[in-house]
């Protein structure tokens, strides 16, 4: 235990101090700092993987643009082509446009066009190298037990870890939550369980490759909600649906106006809604606070060295508990969407018998 | 771009690559570990229950045994006192029978005692006769040359004899 305490300390202290190296290079470049740019430049998704900058120069990972023009058709090229101009009409929309940060075209009569943007932004990117991480993971602990005889054997190790945090999401959540039929809904949570895991904790990792806030971008947590949300409603039963459109209500709140069916109908679309903002509040909400605590560093910067070595001290140690915290939120958060889910999925699936007996 | 607007081309990108993982850890991942895990738990499950199985009748065993050993000490006693008893029958039986040979041994020593004695008493009587009956012829030749004496002692025989009539016929 203590050994682990150290190695996540030894993992984390490095973290804290990286971005406020990429920052401090900002500041070192003369420009003073901001915030704004600071805090949203290091949550939002991006056309190029910033990694730092050094003497005013930006050192990123140019990622592909993909779009496709109403008038031109298709266009792919990398992003470094968008650097502070215009390639093939397209360029990167200033922030006073509504379309702040993203590729748009310049149209024919000179307004700004958005075209349909495929992008492998940094985002996808991060997505595409959490997801083969992932892959990885799972399927080589999988392997050993294609390669062993489990009945006989227990894996140690990484494959060990693996098989308590599987047992232990089947056990006390899927089971628990689903009911009876949870065989069949156990693969897609806990996909999702380790999938939204894995790219929390990536998200706290501040380099290359980890860093992208992905978890806490809410075209993510939208699609992983959209998933849980098919499921439940595709896979619910009869009883299901009876209890949402004719519930075992007086018949006032039924007939003439249907008001329970309305709040059952409303509430179908609650849930996923709950699902989605929770998961990437608290993910961008996590990489505000250690981005906050680290910019105090900067902030400082300027109010003489006493005060900044000060605060830089006391900022490394709030970010060292913030990071801390962040790991706790992680798992916290992939538990909590994926247990939230099986109970949607467990609700979805009521017996009709037990409400006969009730009754 | 904004934080709470939902990119368009990040949502398609995300549904194909959670859905790609999902139907390959759904087919090669997750089932594989959460089957083994089962299985093991399954085995384990079956062991503690057989362990379980197997001290049940361990107990039934040594409570069986216990029963035979009862059976067993019942059955000892009771041939030992049939032992017993067929031991004191025997006993008696010879006891008996040696009493009964003892008494029949008796009544023979003492019917061939009473026939010895018997004979004997003839003997001596014969004897005694005889005696008598010389005894007499000498004391006869004596008296007999005296005539009165003859009729003297012929009356005396008659008188005699006839009150031994007299007293027969009395009887």
């Amino acid at each position: 235990m203590k050994k682990l305490l150290t190695l996540i300390l030894a993992i984390l202290l490095p973290m804290t101090a990286l971005p406020a190296q990429d920052a401090a290079a900002d500041s070192a470049a003369g420009t003073s700092f901001d915030m704004n740019e600071y805090l949203y430049g290091h949550v939002r998704d991006a056309y190029e993987w910033h990694i730092t900058t050094v003497d005013g120069k930006a050192i990123s990972i140019p990622l592909p643009v993909i779009v496709r023009s109403k008038a031109t058709g298709w266009h792919i090229f990398s992003s470094k082509r968008l650097e502070d101009r215009e390639y093939e009409g397209f360029y990167v929309a200033p922030q006073s446009s509504k379309y702040a940060d993203k590729v748009v075209e310049r149209g024919a009569d000179g307004t700004e066009v958005r075209p349909l943007d495929f992008s492998v932004t940094k985002n996808v990117c991060g997505l595409l190298i959490n997801s083969a991480l992932l892959l990885f993971i799972v399927l080589g602990t999988a392997k050993w037990y294609r390669k062993h005889d489990a009945v006989e054997e227990v894996p140690k190790g990484g494959v060990g870890l693996m098989e308590m945090l599987v047992s232990a999401i089947e056990d006390d959540v899927i089971k628990e939550s689903v009911g009876e039929e949870y065989k069949k809904y156990s693969p897609y949570l806990l996909t999702a369980f380790f999938f939204i895991f894995l790219n929390n904790l990536m998200g706290i990792v501040p380099f290359f490759p980890g860093g992208a806030n992905v978890t806490g971008n809410i075209a993510v947590t939208f699609v992983l909600a959209m998933f849980t949300f098919f499921i439940v409603n595709v896979f619910g039963n009869k009883q299901y649906w009876k209890d949402i459109l004719w519930p075992e209500v007086p018949t006032w709140l039924k007939v003439p106006v249907p008001l329970m069916p309305a709040i059952e109908i409303i509430g179908i679309f609650t849930k996923p809604f709950s699902l989605m903002v929770r998961l990437f509040a608290n993910m961008l909400a996590g990489h505000f606070m250690i981005l906050g605590v680290v910019a105090v560093i900067f902030l400082t910067a300027h109010m003489g060295a006493a005060l900044n070595a000060g605060l830089g001290i006391v900022s490394v140690l709030l970010g060292v508990f913030m990071d801390c915290l962040e790991l706790l939120v992680a798992f916290i958060q992939a538990y909590v969407f994926t247990m939230l889910s099986a109970v949607f999925i467990g609700l979805s699936r009521p017996k009709p018998e037990t409400d006969k007996t009730t009754k | 771009m904004s934080l709470i607007t939902p990119d368009f081309g990040l949502i398609v990108w995300m549904t194909l690559i959670f859905g790609i993982v999902f139907f390959i850890l759904a087919k090669w991942g997750f089932p594989m570990i959460t089957d083994s895990v089962a299985k093991r738990a399954d085995r384990i499950n079956d062991s503690i229950r057989m362990a379980k199985e197997a001290e049940e009748r361990l107990k039934n065993l040594a409570e069986e045994q216990n029963k035979l050993i009862e059976q067993t000490k019942a059955e000892q006693s009771r041939i030992l006192k049939k032992a017993a008893e067929s031991r004191d029958a025997m006993i008696e039986n010879a006891k008996a029978q040696a009493h009964d040979e003892a008494a029949k041994i008796l009544a023979k020593a003492q019917t061939e005692i009473s026939a010895e004695k018997e004979s004997a008493l003839r003997d001596i009587r014969r004897q005694v006769a005889l005696l008598s009956v010389g005894v007499a012829e000498k004391v006869l030749r004596k008296e007999l040359s005296d005539e009165n004496e003859q009729r003297e002692l012929v009356n005396k025989f008659v008188d005699e004899m006839t009150s031994a009539d007299k007293e027969l016929l009395k009887n």
